[in-house]
């Protein structure tokens, strides 16, 4: 027998196999596919202050091994997601579930994230700083160290829950921002977001996406995510969930052993709706192949 | 939804673009005409979604147009090759909203779903007239299969080279109870204008995963935000924005 359990920010969980957010809705078309209860948890859609519709379509675009997005955030807002989302998911997940919250203000974070922290269901705060700041000129929190550190410390001081800052890959250097959440009370850090890219339609002359640019994911950013993980466990003391095109019980081990406790699994969830069930019953096999007795042996056991 | 392993049984070229392919494997999951499948490709990260055509036991006809490079390495399937299909996608068309005399409208590559619709409508004792618009008469599909069901068949084609010239909103009955639609939303916009009964529109949205999860393909409607993938791809005609 080998151990899949490893506690994250103090809340344990079964496996580190964690559906990513934005390609999970709140659970309910895998729900109908397969008992969600076998995940470690899963991150739930992005939800911010108000209702947002997002960006117009179209807002996917095919890449090679792996795709764009620009939905831009589309969520019910903050108000639906309590009244309406966790309810409902309560008859299908029944285990501690991270809240994914984004902002486009210091306040309009610390508030989302003061409503959640009444909400018995969520165990964690996932802090998406990738989105842009209206009042500094559209320059997202995630590129500026200042920046994400004040978000942190403002998220810190309205809610108890334990929070995981979700940083930007679009940066120059991801330990300087890592260390700047961290020292400002971040309870863990998780990353990639997306990275920023285009496709162009030949017979259009024109990006295909409406929003021009939207986030590239899939496998071809693994190896990206894994460098990233691999340089913030390097300077950063909290734990870090990484993600960024793990398809794999395989990469999942790659992730951790570059540092990450835990692993979400995104874009793969689109195009393969049994990933992150198949990740997790593959799991204890590719642990044996490679003679893990406990995942928490082998965090950061690349280093 | 469900995920299967399909063979291919033949993949045939029904215009210069526009391609038939028939495949065998469970079908259980499509409940309605109008539903879609999503396909996976060797070389390609997302699957491409496809409107049924025709359903008959596990026996499942898909035509798509060539259009990208997913659907150009489509045309190089070959029989005996097996896909791994998510079936039983989108909402389809509300048989019981149609009436007596439903008229179905389809425009170019719109024009395979209503083969399903017009059948299984046929079947429940309507009258059905289907009108099917073309550029030209190249790009005419399953005018045959259409007249074999018994249903009113009324081809138009821009040009006029084949039925009559015009567009579909020229070849409108004087009479019917309900329209489905399906086609380029321009058309889909005429019919919306020249049709005064209830309908439904099915529409076309570019899809990350097609069953509900990503809010790729989202798309405002007088009820709220809808994905077309699971909350679609057709929309009744009370809650369009037009």
């Amino acid at each position: 027998m080998v151990n899949t359990k490893v506690s994250l920010c103090g809340i344990e969980l079964d496996n580190p196999i964690i559906p990513a957010s934005g390609t999970f809705g709140y659970g309910a078309e895998f729900a109908k596919l397969y008992d969600i209860d076998c995940l470690g948890t899963f991150s739930f859609k992005g939800t911010t202050r108000e209702p947002r519709f997002g960006n117009p379509t179209p807002r996917i675009a095919e890449a090679p091994g792996g795709m764009l997005n620009s939905v831009g955030l589309q969520n019910p807002g903050i108000d639906h997601v309590i009244e309406h989302e966790l309810p409902e998911m309560k008859r299908y997940f029944h285990k501690p579930v991270m809240a994914n919250v984004s902002g486009f203000s210091v306040e309009e974070f610390a508030e989302v994230c003061g409503r959640l922290d009444t909400c018995e269901q969520v165990g964690w705060l996932e802090v998406n700083i990738s989105c842009p700041n209206v009042h500094g000129g559209g320059m997202s929190f995630g590129t500026d160290a200042k920046m994400a550190a004040r978000v942190t410390s403002a998220v810190k001081r309205a809610t108890r829950k334990p929070v995981l800052m979700k940083l930007s890959p679009n940066v120059t250097d991801i330990a300087e921002i890592a260390r700047a959440c961290a020292d400002a009370g971040a309870d863990g850090i998780s990353l990639i977001n997306t990275l920023m890219g285009m496709r162009i339609d030949p017979r259009r002359r024109a990006p295909i996406l409406a929003n021009r640019t939207g986030g590239l994911s899939g496998g071809a950013v693994f190896p990206i995510a894994l460098r990233m993980v691999w340089q913030v466990y390097e300077v950063v003391d909290v734990p870090i969930v990484g993600l960024g095109g793990v398809r794999s019980a395989e990469d999942a081990i790659e992730m951790m052993l570059a540092g990450a406790t835990a692993v979400e699994v995104g874009a793969e969830n689109l195009v393969n709706p049994f990933a992150c069930r198949n990740i997790v019953n593959e799991l204890p096999a590719a642990m044996e192949k490679y003679g893990i007795r406990d995942l928490n042996e082998i965090i950061g056991g690349a280093h | 939804m469900r995920q299967g392993i399909f063979e291919i049984f033949s993949n045939r070229a029904l215009t210069a673009n526009v391609y038939e392919l028939k495949l065998r494997g469970d079908t259980g999951a499509f409940t309605a005409p109008g539903q879609f499948a999503q396909i996976r490709l060797d070389g390609f990260f997302l699957r491409r979604p496809i409107s049924v055509c025709d359903l008959d036991g596990d026996a499942l006809t898909l035509i798509y147009k060539a259009v990208g490079r997913g659907t150009e390495a489509m045309t190089k399937l070959a029989p005996g090759a097996k896909l791994d299909l998510l079936t039983g996608l989108g909402n389809g068309y509300d048989l019981s909203l149609c009436g007596d005399a439903p008229l179905l409208i389809g425009g170019g590559a719109g024009v395979p779903p209503m083969y399903l619709l017009a059948k299984r409508l046929i079947a429940a004792g309507r009258r059905a007239t289907a009108i099917l618009g073309f550029n030209t008469a190249a790009e005419v599909l399953y005018e045959d299969e259409f007249h074999a069901l018994g249903a009113d068949v009324r081809v138009t084609t821009v040009d006029g080279s084949r039925g009559a010239k015009g567009f579909v909103t020229d070849a409108l009955p004087e009479a019917y109870s309900h329209v489905c639609a399906c086609g380029p939303e321009p058309m889909l916009r005429a019919v919306y204008r020249a049709t005064n009964t209830s309908g439904q529109f099915s529409f076309e949205e570019r899809m990350g995963c097609g069953f509900g999860a990503c809010m790729g393909c989202s798309c405002e409607t007088k009820y709220g935000s809808k994905r077309i993938c699971v909350d679609g791809p057709v929309l009744k005609k009370e809650e369009i924005l037009w």
